[in-house]
């Protein structure tokens, strides 16, 4: 058997996952009830059933039709951009908004296509001091603005 | 006639000082973003939503409001200016608009996106007011296994509107229905699908999902792209259409603001929906027909003028049925709800003064779109050509300063994340994000409704068909299906589509 359309075949695999992590999950953890009384378990169980029936249809679909390859992962954004909120939400309580701001910006161009440090740096400066102003002074959200070591 | 004195309370709520500034505040952000390409009304409005808190709901509502059809007004922009879709729903808007810029007639293209949307605008908040009221009155009748059964209709609706595979779009809205059940189940009290994570307890938020699967996505799919952006700044002089533009426009924008209003009504319908079908009636029906994609305006006044029209009718299933239609109506509720209002039929009789004060704060904001963006043109203009590289990171601080503020808990931010890589993983597989939040955040309405029709009826499913308005809904979600299955039809929409 040959896949012929990549992009249903992986879609195909996904829904299949899920439908059945979420089908076995609730059917394990959680109790069905009945119809009349349904109990934690009854909806779940049957999104869970339907998702991976439409999986396997999905799945079907790629031995049968053509489709588009799947186009080639982009690793450098994808990755950097995550890791750069990431940084931001777990450095924001030991190094404040203005060490949390720096390391988002910084970390997020080097998923661009350039990078410029000096324009990096203006960016950072004038990214802390608007957010400073709208969001902890103007809409006093509570986030610490220095980094602990220094208050 | 009511509808008046109904119109004039609300136009007293809106006409106060600091309503009118929320207003203001609103359509400005809207139309900022609306310009900027890569940024949505989902993302910002969801930004924007921890912070209404602090403010009165009828500001907080005519404030998120202005954003969404703020931003239809300033998407257009970008459309005819740079050839790029400042707005998912403008994507048509590029075909024209877009044409007519390289011909130096930019102003005209502009004057007419934004004098068709005021017009739509008009139309559009009446049509509100007048059809709001009655279904609200008929939709206080409903019960569990009409709701649940029109919520069916929603995501059907949802499904046939999602680009690409049937398949693919039914499963998304399944995963979504799914996702949206984890947390605590309000029956039992169950903790489902939390693997021990205090933090989902209380679900994922919605917030969290849309900015991940928009927003995060979003900027990690145009960083794959090389930056080339070409700008017809210089061109923008005579704003005012000619004669002859002004005598073949009045048609187009009649037409696109009544299949407009129309479609956004429909559950999963809206702007995006409404700009699509009023350019392929155009299209079909114009005399000028040939010109088309050549840089005739009606391709510009037609989706320009259905867009800001199903902008605004899309509010109605929101006020009148507590239903969301779309990703921006389903944030609407998340607003509400902050505000401790249940967004249902009630809230017409039961908080007057606000369901009002919005219709006439749409048309306030509709004029203020128009007086403020045709003289401001240049300044807007100004700042496309603020490079991409600039913006991301900017966008990203604001969403993630945004997530992080819902429950001061970096938590969020790690979910965010989370959905970010599901969403560009989305993107190369071809599913639609779209359907997936639909599904989320109805997937505990549903189950409720389900479970509730099912206790009434005692285990009986024929309940859905045998109650005549459910019937009605049931019937029309099998009929929606079956039509777009059928192998012509099928055809056709993927050609809709393609058009793109």
């Amino acid at each position: 058997m040959k896949i012929k359309g990549p992009k249903e075949f992986w879609a195909g695999l996904m829904f299949i996952a899920f439908g059945l992590f979420f089908l076995i999950g609730s059917q394990i953890n959680y109790q069905m009830g009945t119809a009349v009384r349904m109990g934690p378990g009854y909806f779940p169980s049957v999104l869970g059933g339907i998702l991976a029936v439409l999986g396997v249809l999905v799945l079907v679909d790629a031995f049968v039709e053509d489709g588009p390859k799947v186009p080639k992962f982009n690793f450098r954004p994808l990755v950097m951009i995550l890791i750069a909120c990431l940084a931001f939400a777990y450095t924001l309580k030991p190094l404040g908004l203005i060490g949390a701001i720096a390391a988002l910006v910084f970390i997020g161009a080097f998923g661009g296509h350039e990078f410029k440090f000096k324009e990096v740096t203006i960016l950072t400066v004038v990214l802390v001091i608007f957010s400073v102003l709208v969001f902890v002074k103007g809409l006093t959200l509570p986030f610490p603005i220095w980094p602990a070591f220094m208050e | 006639m009511e509808i008046f004195s109904n119109l004039l309370l609300g136009f007293q709520v809106a006409l106060t000082p600091f309503n009118l500034l929320m207003c203001l505040v609103g359509v400005l952000l809207g139309t900022l973003i609306g310009v900027l390409p890569g940024v949505g009304p989902v993302a910002t409005i969801a930004m924007l939503l921890p912070i209404t808190f602090n403010l009165n709901p009828i500001g907080a509502l005519i404030m998120l409001a202005g954003i969404y059809y703020g931003a239809q007004y300033g998407g257009s922009t970008t459309a005819i200016l740079v050839n790029l879709p400042g707005e998912s729903s403008s994507v048509v808007t590029c075909l024209d608009g877009y044409q007519m810029a390289r011909q130096g007639r930019a102003g005209p293209a502009l004057a007419t996106a934004a004098l068709g949307s005021f017009f739509a605008g008009c139309v559009a908040t009446l049509v509100v007011a007048m059809f709001a009221p009655p279904l609200a009155e008929v939709a206080l009748k409903f019960g569990p296994a009409e709701y649940f059964s029109l919520m069916v209709l929603g995501l059907v609706a949802a499904v046939v509107l999602a680009h690409g595979s049937l398949l693919k779009a039914i499963a998304m809205v399944i995963l979504g229905l799914l996702l949206g059940l984890v947390g605590t189940d309000v029956n039992s009290g169950v903790l489902r699908f939390a693997f021990n994570i205090s933090e989902l307890a209380d679900g994922i938020g919605f917030v969290t999902v849309a900015m991940g699967m928009f927003g995060l996505a979003e900027i990690i799919t145009n960083l794959e792209h090389t930056e080339t952006r070409e700008v017809f700044t210089s061109k923008v002089k005579h704003l005012w259409p000619t004669k002859e533009d002004w005598k073949r426009l009045w048609g187009p924008v009649l037409r696109g603001t009544f299949l407009g209003s129309a479609l956004g009504i429909l559950p999963g319908g809206g702007a995006l929906l409404a700009s699509f079908g009023a350019y392929t009636l155009e299209k079909k029906v114009s005399k000028y027909s040939h010109e088309f994609g050549k840089g005739a305006i009606e391709g510009v006044a037609a989706p320009e003028s259905a867009n800001n029209a199903g902008a605004q009718t899309s509010f109605i299933p929101l006020l009148t049925l507590g239903i969301p239609s779309n990703a921006v109506m389903a944030l609407m509720i998340g607003a509400m709800m902050i505000q401790g209002i249940a967004p249902g039929p009630q809230v017409m009789t039961e908080r007057k003064e606000l369901f009002w004060g919005m219709i006439a704060s749409m048309w306030v904001g509709n004029l203020m779109l128009v007086v403020l963006n045709l003289p401001l043109i240049g300044m807007w203009i100004k700042l496309l050509t603020v490079p991409y590289r600039i913006l991301y990171p900017s966008i990203l601080v604001f969403m993630a300063i945004g997530v992080y503020s819902l429950s001061n808990n970096p938590f969020d931010v790690f979910l965010m994340s989370i959905f970010g890589l599901l969403g560009y993983v989305c993107v190369k597989l071809e599913c639609e994000p779209a359907p997936m939040i639909l599904g989320f955040i109805l997937g505990p309405l549903m189950e409720e409704n389900l479970r509730r029709a099912m206790l009434l009826s005692r285990g009986d499913p024929m309940t859905f068909i045998q109650k005549p308005i459910s019937a009605g809904f049931i019937i029309a979600s099998v009929i929606l299906l079956v039509i777009i299955a059928l192998p012509a039809l099928r055809k056709k929409r993927e050609e809709v589509f393609v058009e793109e």
